[in-house]
């Protein structure tokens, strides 16, 4: 059965934001204004189909502004695709953002409370996971503490171990595995590990090809806003690391002591919502 | 158990809607005064401040006489619902951008940041109530037994209001930043153009019509009615719910129109 199911999606955003020049600056060349912005759009997915299979572990690579990002706002329900249907089977778990919501004045145990509802539990169930969430995090004996007092690697073992604890049916990562000390990564790991094993559907956006191989059934190499190579996690990350040494060899052949040399003419990558 | 869900359509159940409701009350009661020296008192302090200022520039270098009541206790019987009225109203613009981390990544009904912002200042303003019911009990009035259903009554009407209004507000305001600034020059304006400093029986004939216009002016009567007489007055009543209706209204419209693009520009 589906978990997660992409029919044609395309997303693009407008380039320049809405009435961002200035009043003047508008008006003087509106017209040409609304012909620019209709034209100018940064096509962040063009027409991509994925099918993902529950109980699947899916890894995604591709350089910055591929449109990782913008897949996992859609599966996550926050972005609307242009055109094209997005369908999710279950309750989606959006570690896109750990500790979404915290605020820094009140203590850990409310933060614990606020963040788990935001993350779409209800009061029951998080009174249930309390104890777990708690004892996950190793943070008891500053639990009545405010956050504010807590080191940046104690807010994201906090927000790490509301997220595990959610029980979604769908878990989607956004490269937070460089989170906490090493011990606590590992317990992370575990814990994805452990979630997988139970059936769960997990979409891992990841830079780090050597996990992608380690815990991954099926690899998506996205490229300007296209699926270039779906597959095995093994042979996608052989043509990926190929793709990065030709283009760090391009780089190498450059001539650096050249000043004449044209200034590149790549475009910058976009940084949308990333 | 696993139904079929359309992503960006989120139908969350009742009893999630009410806890998350619940939660982000609780963390906005709490963070408000965490860190000030004087907490609850500041929720009395603004609108007393105002009270006494128009009072002395008013009502004693003026010489503005209302007749019936002392002219201190006629303004804070409009004073403290405005106040609750403009916080929740000059909060709005920055209700959507402020949680923009949340918006960006979760989805859960975003209409819910409004609503609790502006509970959490509903529940300020019954807070106050008792300091309401002391004013009276200083200048010789009674409080009314139609205060218990009329309170209410009337909170109900002021929250579909200003829930409308706000909602409607932050949700332009994702689109088109500058309407931060026209909040804060039109909360100025309508302050002096609903009855608050001055009663509605002192407006001209000619004037009176536009005066009725003000969506908030049966609201303010209603409240000052309610605290200065103990009456309620039906048609006043029905007026501030058919505009808490229609405010509501404009602000769900807009709400549903514009939300879908929110993570993207927040």
């Amino acid at each position: 059965m589906n978990a997660i199911r992409l029919d044609h999606v395309s997303k693009a955003y407008p380039r320049h934001q809405y009435l961002t020049h200035g009043l003047k600056q508008t008006l003087l060349h509106l017209p040409d204004l609304v012909r620019r912005m209709r034209a100018d759009r940064f096509l962040a997915l063009n027409e991509v189909s994925l099918e993902v299979e529950q109980g699947e572990a899916v890894a995604i690579v591709g350089p910055n502004g591929a449109g990782k990002s913008t897949m996992l706002g859609l599966i996550a329900g926050v972005i609307r695709p242009e055109t094209g249907t997005v369908e999710i089977r279950g309750r989606v778990a959006p570690l896109l953002e750990l500790g979404a919501g915290f605020h820094f004045d009140l203590t850990g145990r409310e933060n614990i409370v606020l963040n788990a509802v935001l993350m779409g539990m209800t009061r029951r169930e998080v009174a249930r996971r309390f104890d777990a969430i708690v004892a996950f995090s190793g943070l008891e004996a500053v639990l009545d503490e405010p956050l504010r007092t807590y080191s940046s690697g104690m807010v994201a073992r906090l927000g790490f171990s509301v997220a595990a604890h959610l029980d979604p049916d769908i878990l989607l990562i956004d490269e937070i595995l460089a989170v906490g000390d090493a011990s606590f990564q590992q317990k992370c790991l575990a814990r994805i590990a452990e979630l997988q094993q139970s059936g769960k559907t997990i979409v891992l956006v990841t830079h780090d090809l050597h996990a992608m191989e380690q815990w991954c059934d099926e690899a998506i190499w996205l490229n300007a806003g296209t699926i270039r190579q779906r597959g095995l996690p093994v042979t996608v990350a052989k043509a990926y690391r190929e793709e990065l040494l030709r283009e760090g060899d391009m780089v190498k052949h450059k001539d650096p002591s050249d000043e004449r040399a044209a200034p590149s003419t790549q475009p910058a990558p976009s940084s949308r919502m990333e | 158990m696993s139904a079929l869900s359309t992503a960006g359509s989120p139908h969350p159940s009742a009893s999630y809607l009410g806890d998350l409701i619940l939660v982000l009350v609780q963390k906005e009661m709490k963070v408000r005064y965490k860190n000030s020296w004087l907490g609850y008192a500041w929720s009395v302090a603004n609108p007393l401040v105002f009270t006494a200022v128009y009072s002395v520039a008013l009502g004693i270098f003026l010489r503005l006489q209302i007749p019936g009541y002392p002219y201190p206790l006629f303004l804070i019987a409009g004073q403290f619902p405005w106040q609750w009225l403009s916080t929740s109203v000059g909060a709005a613009p920055m209700m959507f951008i402020n949680n923009a981390s949340l918006i960006k990544k979760v989805r859960f009904p975003r209409n819910i940041l409004v609503a609790s912002g502006v509970l959490s200042d509903a529940i300020h303003f019954l807070l106050t109530i008792p300091v309401i019911t002391l004013a009276v009990l200083w200048y010789g009035f009674r409080p009314s037994w139609i205060w218990l259903p009329g309170v209410p009554l009337l909170a109900v009407a002021q929250f579909l209001t200003v829930y409308g209004v706000a909602l409607a507000i932050a949700s332009v305001n994702v689109y088109f930043r500058d309407l931060e600034r026209i909040t804060a020059i039109f909360l100025q304006v309508l302050f002096f153009l609903t009855p608050i400093v001055y009663p509605v029986a002192s407006i001209p004939p000619q004037y009176q019509v536009w005066i009725q216009l003000n969506p908030i002016a049966p609201l303010i009567s209603a409240w000052q009615g309610l605290f200065l007489d103990g009456s309620l007055n039906g048609s006043v009543v029905l007026a501030a719910y058919a505009y808490g209706l229609a405010c509501l209204a404009i602000g769900s419209i807009l709400y549903r129109a514009l939300s879908p693009r929110f993570a993207e520009l927040v």
